[in-house]
C-alpha cells in the first residue's frame, strides 16, 4: 500500500530537480534577452505620444465625417492641448510623429504651438488658420487622427511601403518614397548568392578535408577554424585593407598588368566588397557541417557504386550527393539565416550601395529616430530568421546550432 | 582495389587546387594584416622596403602607439572587465540549466533548449536594438552592468550547447556509483561530475568570453562613452580613417584567437 505513492515521489523529484537546474538561466535569458524583445514588438504596434498629448482633440475627431473641416470643438481642443504639450516640452515629440503620418506636418504642428494667443481671435478656426493655412485642409486632420491611433498598423504599413488612405484603403506609398521592399528584396538575394558562393566554394574544400588522412585533415580543419574564430571586426578591416583602391589586391592586379594604374578597381565601400566579405565571414558555416556529415560517410560506399560499374559522375551524383545532404540543407540555412541579419560587415564595406535590411533598423534606431518602423523592421526580420530556424532544427536539431 | 583511372587523377588534382585556392581566400586576410601591421610606413599595402626585407621598412611603431594611446588601454580595461564578468554569469547559470537539460527526466526539453539557444540565431541588431529601449527604461542604458548582462544574455548559448554536448558523453552510472559509495548529490557533482565535464564548462566560457570580447553592434546601442571597448574603437576607427594603428590590434586579436583555438583543442583532446 505504502509503496504506490514513493514511486510517485520518485518520479517527479528528478524532473522538479532537472527543472530547478534549468530555471535560473530560463529566467536569466527571459529578463535580459526576450522582455527586450517583447517590448519593441510591443513598440511596433503601439505609440501613445499623440494619444496621450491630445486626447480631446482625438475624442473631438470621433464623431467627425472626414469629408468638411471638423468643427470649432475640435479647433479648440486642438488649440489647448497643443499649448499644453509646448508647456510640457512633448511638442516636438508629437510633431514628429504627426509628420511621419503626412509630411511637412512638423513645422505645421510645432510653430502652431509656440505661436498660440492666449484666446483666440475670433473662433479657433480662424486662428489656427491664420497661424498657418494646412489647418483648413482635411488631409491634417486626417493626420492627426491617425497618428492618434494608441493601437496601430501603421509601421508595418511603412516597412513594407504602404500606406493608408483617409477612406481606410490601403495603396502603395508613392514610387520616390518606396525603400524598404528594395532593400528587402536586395537582402534576399544577397544572402542568396552569399548562400549559393558558399556552397560553391565549401563543398569542394569539405570534401577535400573530410577525405584527407587525418592529420593532414586536422592542419587544413585548423586553416578553416582560425579565421572563424578571428574577430568579426579584425576580418572586416583586413578585407578593406585588402580591397580598397590603393590596398593589396590592386596593387597586385596593377603589378601583374592585369589593371591599368587609373583603372584600379572598385572592390570596397560597394556591393562587391559586402558580397566578398560575407561570403569569407560565413564559409566556415558551411565548411563545418559539411565536413561534419561528410566525414561519416565511408569510403567503402563510393567504391562500391564503381565496382558495381557506376562511373565517377554517377556514383558522385547517385550515392555520395544524396547522404550529403544534410549537411548541405544546414549549411545552408545557416549560412542563410545569418546573411539576412547580417549588419556589422554591409556597414563597414557596403557604401551605400552595399546595404541590407539590417542596415535600415540601425538607421532608423540611430539617426531618424523613428523607433516604432525600427521595431516593425525588426519583427518582420525576425519572423523571417525564426521561420529559417525552425526549419534548420528539423534539419540539423538544436544542439548542433554552434559549431563548436 | 580499383587503379585509378587518369580522368580520375586529374579530378582529384583540381579538387585539390581548388581547394587550396579556398583556403588562401580564407587566410588571406590574416595572412596579409599581420605583416602589414609592422609597416614602417603609414600605407595599406607593402612597400618596396618591405618587400626587399629592408629593415629599415619595419617597425613596432603602430604597436608602441596602441601601447601609449590612452583610449586604447582604457578600451582594453573595459573589454576585460566586461568580458570576465559577463563569462562568470553565463558560464555559471549556463552550466546548471545544461546539467537540468541534460537529465531525461527534464520537462519540455526541447522547448527549453530551443529557447535558450534563440540569442545565437537572433540577429545582432535586433538584439541591440530591443536591448536598447529595454535597458534605458529600467535604468541600465549607458553602465557597465547593462553590457555585462546583455554580453552574458549572448554568451549563454555557446556555454549551454557545450556542456550539454560534454554531458551527452557523461556516464550517468558514474553517479550511481558514487550515491552507492556514499556521496550525496553535491559531492558527487563536486568529486566526479565536475572534474569530467570540465574541459567543456571551460571551452564554453572561452566561447562565451571571446563573444563579449568581439561584441561591437551592443555596445554600440548600449554603451556611453564610458563603456567603450576595443571593437567600439575599433569601429570608431574603422569608420573615420584607417589608421595602421588598427593593424597592429587586428594582429593582437588574431593572437588572441589563435591562442583560444588551440585552448578549446587540447581541451577537448583532453575530454575524450
Amino acid at each position: 500500500m505504502s509503496k504506490a505513492p514513493k514511486l510517485a515521489t520518485g518520479d517527479w523529484r528528478p524532473r522538479l530537480r532537472a527543472a530547478g537546474l534549468t530555471l535560473p538561466l530560463l529566467a536569466f535569458v527571459a529578463a535580459t534577452f526576450a522582455a527586450p524583445l517583447a517590448t519593441m514588438l510591443v513598440r511596433s504596434v503601439h505609440d501613445p505620444v499623440v494619444a496621450d498629448a491630445l486626447p480631446a482633440t482625438l475624442a473631438a475627431l470621433e464623431d467627425w465625417d472626414g469629408l468638411s473641416l471638423p468643427g470649432e470643438e475640435a479647433f479648440a481642443a486642438a488649440a489647448r492641448e497643443l499649448a499644453r504639450a509646448r508647456d510640457e516640452r512633448t511638442l516636438g515629440r508629437v510633431a514628429g510623429r504627426v509628420n511621419r503620418v503626412r509630411s511637412g506636418l512638423r513645422s505645421v504642428v510645432a510653430v502652431t504651438g509656440r505661436r498660440l494667443p492666449d484666446g483666440p481671435a475670433g473662433s479657433w478656426r480662424a486662428t489656427l488658420t491664420a497661424i498657418d493655412p494646412a489647418w483648413a485642409e482635411v488631409e491634417s486632420w486626417h493626420a492627426l487622427r491617425t497618428a492618434g491611433e494608441r493601437f496601430t498598423a501603421r509601421h508595418y504599413l511603412a516597412a513594407l511601403d504602404l500606406r493608408r488612405l483617409p477612406d481606410g484603403s490601403v495603396v502603395r506609398q508613392e514610387a520616390d518614397r518606396r525603400i524598404h521592399l528594395r532593400l528587402f528584396a536586395r537582402t534576399l538575394w544577397v544572402s542568396l548568392g552569399v548562400t549559393f558562393l558558399c556552397l560553391l566554394l565549401g563543398y569542394p574544400l569539405a570534401h577535400h578535408i573530410a577525405h584527407a588522412p587525418s592529420r593532414r585533415a586536422g592542419a587544413l580543419l585548423a586553416l578553416v577554424l582560425v579565421p572563424f574564430w578571428t574577430s568579426l571586426l579584425v576580418r572586416t578591416t583586413s578585407w578593406i585593407v585588402l580591397l580598397q583602391g590603393q590596398g593589396v589586391v590592386n596593387d597586385l592586379l596593377v603589378g601583374i598588368g592585369l589593371v591599368p594604374d587609373d583603372g584600379r578597381l572598385a572592390l570596397v565601400y560597394n556591393m562587391t566588397g559586402t558580397f566578398i566579405a560575407m561570403t569569407h565571414v560565413l564559409l566556415p558555416f558551411m565548411v563545418l557541417p559539411l565536413y561534419s556529415v561528410m566525414r561519416a560517410i565511408p569510403r567503402s560506399h563510393m567504391n562500391a557504386a564503381t565496382s558495381l560499374g557506376a562511373s565517377a559522375p554517377q556514383a558522385f551524383a547517385r550515392v555520395y550527393w544524396p547522404q550529403t545532404l544534410p549537411g548541405v540543407g544546414a549549411g545552408c540555412l545557416l549560412v542563410f539565416i545569418l546573411a539576412i541579419g547580417y549588419y556589422i560587415t554591409p556597414a563597414l564595406v557596403g557604401g551605400s550601395s552595399g546595404q541590407l535590411i539590417s542596415n535600415m533598423v540601425a538607421y532608423h534606431m540611430q539617426t531618424s529616430l523613428n523607433w516604432g518602423l525600427a521595431a516593425a523592421l525588426s519583427a518582420i526580420i525576425l519572423a523571417c530568421v525564426l521561420g529559417l530556424y525552425l526549419l534548420y532544427d528539423r534539419v540539423a536539431g538544436a544542439e548542433r546550432a554552434s559549431l563548436a | 582495389m580499383q587503379a585509378r583511372t587518369g580522368g580520375e587523377r586529374a579530378l582529384g588534382l583540381a579538387r585539390g587546387a581548388f581547394s587550396w585556392g579556398v583556403l588562401v581566400f580564407l587566410m588571406a586576410p590574416i595572412l596579409v594584416i599581420v605583416p602589414l601591421s609592422f609597416n614602417a610606413e603609414p600605407y595599406f599595402t607593402f612597400t618596396e622596403g618591405m618587400l626587399r626585407l629592408d629593415p629599415e621598412a619595419w617597425s613596432l611603431r603602430w604597436y608602441r602607439e596602441i601601447a601609449g594611446s590612452e583610449a586604447w588601454r582604457g578600451a582594453l580595461a573595459n573589454s576585460l572587465a566586461i568580458g570576465v564578468a559577463a563569462t562568470a554569469i553565463a558560464t555559471l547559470l549556463g552550466t546548471l540549466a545544461a546539467l537540468g537539460l541534460s537529465s531525461p527526466q527534464m520537462p519540455g526539453r526541447r522547448l527549453a533548449m530551443g529557447f535558450l539557444v534563440s540569442p545565437l540565431v537572433t540577429p545582432v541588431i535586433i538584439a541591440a536594438a530591443g536591448m536598447f529601449f529595454f535597458y534605458s527604461r529600467i535604468g541600465l542604458g549607458q553602465t557597465h552592468l547593462g553590457l555585462i548582462l546583455a554580453h552574458a544574455a549572448l554568451g549563454t548559448p555557446f556555454v549551454v550547447v557545450t556542456v550539454t554536448a560534454t554531458l551527452s558523453g557523461y556516464n550517468r552510472t558514474l553517479n550511481r556509483a558514487a550515491a552507492s559509495l556514499g556521496a550525496g548529490p553535491l559531492r558527487t557533482f563536486a568529486r566526479v561530475q565536475f572534474p569530467l565535464i570540465a574541459p567543456g564548462v571551460i571551452s564554453g566560457a572561452l566561447f562565451a568570453f571571446a563573444t563579449s570580447f568581439d561584441e561591437v553592434v551592443v555596445v554600440l546601442f548600449l554603451g556611453g562613452v564610458e563603456q567603450n571597448t576595443i571593437p567600439r574603437q575599433m569601429w570608431a576607427g574603422i569608420r573615420e580613417e584607417i589608421s595602421p594603428a588598427i593593424l597592429a590590434v587586428a594582429t593582437f586579436l588574431i593572437a588572441f584567437a589563435a591562442a583560444l583555438l588551440l585552448v578549446v583543442g587540447w581541451l577537448r583532446g583532453r575530454g575524450k
